[in-house]
């Protein structure tokens, strides 16, 4: 599956700016990106429901740029599911196999089977609306899987869903996928959905694909700042470039230092002010004038079951609230509001990007 | 809501409104309906002494059951054109962007706006033009134009809500369009469509005016012989007919309520 520079405009704004994306056999790739990104067109393009400015489409190496969606021989599941409602949940998935000319008892063993593996045995006679959302997602991926398509794509599948059910879905699918080895794209706004399910990531905003890579590669080593603010919960902080060591760069908050890739900030010279984003967890609090630290005041506590979130006012050092997640509950009364603490860096996993607004 | 003296005043004459308004739109059916039952060959208010027979006249009066064939005759036809033609219209509008589709649209929905003997006079004159006569296909082409504008309307709301996405996920699982229009798209919208049917029977099997024009003593409907009856007696036999013809389109409109859902396809539920 394969997108080569591919562009869509609709009208004067261009939805879809030379998309290249390469997904290899059996991967999950997730689209991610806030609405308005291009993730939904790109997924439309694949399935033939839009037609493609410029560039080519590839599936299984096969050129489909211009192939009608009923011949291109993908699985598809909406957000809303968009199960046929005037069908029972047999006929629904049965549809693909029935447009395909299949005998009828090969119908009747695949879709049997391919109930089984969605666990909706028993279900076949029902109506969708007789279903709870959960069922008539599972519906929606049994009648999408059953053609054994060639790519599948999911649209946001999760949003309907309570959260509780969100999760137990999350790992089902993904169970599922791997298990028939399927190649899926998957979109979605949500990066902790994009962060456990992925094999890899693109993350796309106005209608770019900003990077593509393993999960833990994107939330350690975001492309740029809106890949850094977008993934994850990041601080940035008012650092300065200090020294360059080939790959690696030196930078100064304060009195702290911490080594960086040098490739985000390749075209600046020493001296000059970086934003440095670091990851809530990656800090730690200690006491005020430790060495190596940056000085701040507990503003706001809040707790979260299983960690502390602690919004640290520190002015020299950052233009927001500075947040430090702390494993346990021992900083809710170690640090109450007004606390005057010091900071520390406790991980290599931060980058800094050229100063300056997100964009 | 604290209540004032100004805000009960205000409660109590809203309600006193509503009631009369209410009153008045019920007024000339209870009117017609009570004269109905008069013993005398009058149409008098109040009734002095009840009787059945006009019920029994309306029923055995020959115009009035011709009528009523004709009638029938001209509805099931004029219903099922303008819901194939008006429904073919309505897809294309809606799911179509080309040249002249906004005057297209115009011109489809204008006969609500064109008055109804402007219409039948219209029908009249062109059959004259082109010598056609007087039969069935006239009435029958004139009922297709007026009634065109409501079937339009209630395919284009059925269409407005159709999902979309079913229909792409039924091409992504390989389905031709043709095949889509078949197994997806018309079964959706046969409730819209029926709907659809029964409104345009409804107005079709009561339009006077324009029918009064193209209408010969051989294809007069019901509410045309009952104008040519009305104009000879003056007895409750009109009021009688009244009240069977509001209780059998109540009992219709009932039934197909609850087999079809009227209040979702005419978009007045809320979703």
């Amino acid at each position: 599956m394969q997108l080569d520079g591919v562009t869509k405009r609709f009208g004067d704004s261009v939805a879809l700016h030379e998309a290249w994306l390469k997904i290899q056999p059996s991967e999950f790739m997730t689209l991610l990106g806030p609405s308005g990104c291009g993730k939904t067109t790109l997924l439309n393009l694949v399935a033939g429901f839009l037609e493609a400015d410029n560039g080519e489409i590839f599936i299984e190496g096969a050129l489909v740029t211009e192939t009608p969606a009923h011949m291109r021989e993908i699985g598809i599941v909406f957000q809303n599911y968009a199960l046929f409602p005037h069908m029972s949940v047999a006929n629904n998935v049965a549809y693909g196999l029935k447009t395909r000319g299949v005998e009828k008892k090969e119908i009747a063993r695949r879709v049997d089977e391919a109930l089984e593996i969605v666990k909706l045995t028993g279900f076949a006679d029902r109506k969708p609306r007789q279903l709870s959302g959960g069922q008539q997602q599972r519906v929606a991926l049994a009648r999408a899987v059953v053609i054994k398509p060639k790519v599948l794509l999911l649209d946001e599948p999760f949003s309907a869903l309570d959260k509780n059910l969100r999760g137990s879905m999350q790992v089902e699918l993904k169970q599922i996928q791997r298990e028939l080895g399927v190649t899926t794209i998957f979109v979605t706004h949500d990066q902790s959905e994009a962060l456990s399910m992925s094999d890899r990531i693109a993350v796309m905003s106005a209608g770019r694909i900003r990077q593509i890579a393993a999960p833990d590669d994107i939330y350690r080593r975001p492309a740029d700042r809106f890949v850094a603010s977008f993934v994850g919960d990041a601080n940035v902080l008012n650092g300065r470039l200090v020294e360059r060591r080939g790959d690696v760069a030196v930078i100064s908050i304060g009195d702290v230092r911490a080594d960086v890739p040098a490739t985000s900030i390749a075209e600046m010279s020493v001296g000059e002010a970086v934003d440095v984003f670091v990851r809530p967890e990656h800090l730690s609090v200690t006491s005020r004038g430790a060495s190596r630290s940056l000085p701040g005041t507990v503003t706001t506590q809040v707790f979260q079951g299983g960690h502390v979130d602690l919004y640290i006012d520190a002015p020299g050092s950052a233009r927001d609230r500075i947040l430090v997640r702390v494993p346990g509950i021992a900083a809710l009364s170690s640090c109450p509001v007004g606390t005057e603490i010091g900071l520390t860096i406790g991980s290599d996993d931060i980058v800094a990007f050229p100063s300056g607004e997100v964009p | 809501m604290k209540r004032t003296p100004g805000t009960m005043l205000l409660r109590w004459s809203g309600r006193i409104l509503v009631g009369v308004i209410l009153v008045f739109v019920l007024l000339p059916g209870v009117v017609v309906a009570i004269s109905a039952f008069n013993d005398r060959a009058i149409l008098a208010f109040p009734p002095q002494a009840w009787s059945l027979r006009w019920f029994w006249r309306a029923f055995s009066y020959a115009d009035f059951a011709k009528g009523f064939w004709n009638g029938l005759t001209v509805t099931v036809w004029a219903s099922s054109i303008a819901v194939v033609v008006g429904s073919a219209f309505a897809f294309a509008i809606h799911r179509y962007k080309f040249v002249l589709r906004d005057v297209l649209e115009g011109i489809l929905l204008s006969p609500l706006i064109i008055p109804h003997y402007t219409i039948g006079l219209g029908v009249l004159i062109l059959a004259s033009q082109t010598n056609v006569g007087r039969g069935f296909p006239l009435v029958i082409f004139a009922h297709v134009v007026m009634v065109l504008p409501f079937v339009m309307r209630s395919t284009y709301i059925s269409l407005e809500n159709l999902d979309t996405r079913l229909e792409l996920v039924a091409s992504s699982l390989g389905a031709t369009p043709l095949r889509i229009l078949f197994t997806v798209t018309i079964p959706l919208l046969i409730p819209g469509l029926l709907s659809g049917w029964l409104f345009a029977a409804i107005l079709s099997f009561n339009e006077f005016t324009a029918t009064l024009f193209v209408s010969s003593q051989a294809t007069q409907t019901l509410p045309v012989a009952m104008y040519n009856y009305v104009r000879e007696f003056a007895d409750p036999t009109l009021a009688a007919l009244s009240v069977i013809y509001i209780v059998v389109t109540a009992t219709l409109l009932t039934i197909a309520n609850s087999f079809l859902g009227l209040g979702k396809i005419l978009n007045v539920d809320a979703h």
